[in-house]
């Protein structure tokens, strides 16, 4: 009996304590933004949010990961407040609004050992969908190309395919891979390996000695210099997307978002802001 | 009366516990087929089969190529796996030092410990560049194999050792009276006792492989294919759903769930045949 005392003295005690906690923190009351979507726009959202959440302090910015699609359609079911997307918009999502809030370029990229230096862009055609099979037959060594591609859904792979004018189908991959650093691993541990990563991610892993190097496209160099140029001609916006005209904390945060305020995480995480 | 009292709740307790366990299978395979079902509602059963390929965003559903895969990088790790997990077990209950065997046996638990991730991190720098050099592009189903036997070789060796250490001592005791040989102790006495925990930890160890993902994932290539040599590279069921499922919505995702079921029903089917298996010897 002295032990169901003690348990229900503790029970009420905590109880107290929880109702207590629960007022006090219902005075100010705490808003709270969701993000969801595109995993190459998340993190940048994420920092986005911490900045924006020292600024207002009863603001919470919630970031979930889901891919571009998931952030278009959770903006247009309103599960979102704003959807993340690495794209633009397609033609039947234009009901959509979309706020590009930095760019993000597609870099080809090869081991450093492979003596290529560059290809156009039917030899690339050719290699990805298994007309050319040797690199001897582009200027390079008699080895055999071993053609890394992307996960079926991930946007990088459908602004790859939209570029080049190919479908998925046609593609005759080596190895087939989920994100930029597994497609770096891949490619540094492969001399006679092809892939193709974000222009950011490429440039800052190579600039840190991994051994790849980026191809230019239609004699353009893939760096970050010429996606901010919109030079570089693979290269995509990072977008926020709204149902309809963004109000209150969405719109503050999207403004927020476009700012020259914020161009420093935008760097930090190798995307290249928008001119303002 | 008390005592009987308790006992009755204590059995109730039990039963219901028994009761979740064996719904949450069932609550798990509702689940799986309730996500797929937007795709099996207007897709029969056998397009998994004759489809052309693997492309759900293009509704081609192809899931054969896959399941293979699964299966043979796990038939590939356990066949590695077992003699070597076995004769690391008579190793270290019979033939080393104790001092020695139980250095060894942490070590064993140190690597039973290693997030499969470290393996699959490891597989990637530098196992698949060294399969490469034999073989392009690397990543290969012999690749995957051979992490995979790493994985599930402690499993293997540590229960094969807590089965051997199950054996009574009344039996080796009554072999070395007979004056059996050492080898002659383990083939003739110690094995066959301790034949039925071997088992259950090898098809324990057969499990951790059919399920494992993330080292997979990076060691295996994920082309869906149906492989014709070791050196091809191969997607398994779960690297499938890892790879995928981040990405997909709509009837993608929902054919992400069929490959899900696919490999829940895979695996009904291999722990049905070791049931049967092991019912055919205890009557023999």
């Amino acid at each position: 009996m002295k032990k169901l005392g003690i348990v229900v003295t503790l029970i009420v005690l905590i109880g107290a304590v929880w109702g207590f906690l629960r007022t006090q923190s219902n005075e100010p009351k705490i808003e709270k933004l969701v993000l969801t979507g595109s995993s190459t726009v998340a993190p940048l959202a994420a920092e986005i949010g911490k900045r924006f959440e020292l600024l207002h302090s009863n603001v919470r910015v919630d970031v979930q990961t889901g891919g571009s699609s998931r952030g278009v359609s959770d903006a247009r079911a309103g599960l979102a407040d704003i959807g993340m997307a690495s794209r633009a918009l397609k033609d039947d999502e234009k009901e959509l609004l979309s706020f590009t809030v930095a760019l993000d370029g597609i870099s080809v990229i090869l081991n450093k050992a492979n003596p290529v230096q560059s290809l156009n862009k039917q030899q690339i055609i050719d290699i990805y969908t298994g007309k050319i099979v040797n690199w001897k037959d582009v200027g390079g060594n008699d080895a055999p190309i071993t053609v890394v591609n992307k996960a079926e859904g991930r946007s990088t792979l459908e602004l790859f395919l939209h570029y080049f004018g190919l479908k998925n189908t046609e593609i005759k991959p080596q190895v087939v891979i989920g994100d930029n650093q597994q497609g770096i691993k891949t490619v540094v541990g492969n001399p006679d390996a092809i892939g193709y990563v974000s222009v950011g991610t490429a440039e800052y892993e190579a600039s840190q000695g991994a051994a790849i190097k980026l191809l230019p496209l239609e004699g353009i160099a893939a760096s970050v210099e010429n996606v901010r140029n919109r030079s570089f001609p693979l290269s995509r916006p990072l977008n926020l997307v709204t149902r309809g005209e963004p109000a209150g904390l969405a719109k503050d945060f999207i403004e927020f978002a476009g700012s020259p305020q914020v161009n420093d995480l935008i760097e930090a995480q190798y995307f290249v802001p928008v001119p303002h | 009366m008390s005592l009987f009292r308790t006992d009755r709740q204590l059995a109730l307790l039990l039963q219901s516990g028994a009761l979740l366990a064996a719904a949450l299978v069932l609550l798990i395979l509702l689940f799986l087929v309730k996500e797929s079902w937007p795709v099996l509602q207007h897709v029969p059963l056998i397009r998994f089969v004759t489809d052309a390929s693997w492309h759900p965003v293009d509704g081609l559903y192809k899931l054969t190529p896959m399941l293979s895969a699964t299966l043979y990088s796990t038939l590939g790790a356990v066949l590695l796996a077992t003699p070597l997990g076995i004769a690391s077990a008579l190793f270290s209950r019979y033939y080393a030092p104790s001092f020695i065997a139980g250095c060894y046996r942490r070590l064993i638990e140190l690597l039973a410990g290693i997030p499969s991730v470290v393996y699959g991190f490891w597989g990637l720098t530098t196992l698949a560049p060294l399969i490469g050099r034999l073989h392009p592009p690397g990543v290969s189903l012999l690749t995957c194999i051979l992490v995979l036997t790493l994985m599930i070789l402690p499993t293997v060796a540590l229960t094969a050792d807590a089965a051997l250490a199950a054996v009574p001592v009344a039996y080796v005791r009554g072999a070395a009276a007979l004056g059996l040989s050492r080898w002659g102790l383990i083939s003739g006495v110690a094995l066959p006792a301790a034949r039925s925990g071997i088992t259950a930890g090898t098809l324990l160890a057969a499990g951790r492989a059919i399920g494992e993902t993330m080292a997979v994932l990076m060691v295996a290539g994920n082309v869906v294919q149906q492989p014709q040599s070791l050196f091809d590279p191969v997607r398994t069921l779960t690297a499938n759903i890892a790879l995928e499922m981040a990405y997909a919505t709509g009837e993608h995702r929902a054919a992400l769930f069929v490959s899900g079921l696919a490999l829940m029903v895979m695996v009904l089917v291999l722990v049905g045949t070791a049931e049967l298996f092991s019912k055919e010897r205890h009557h023999v």
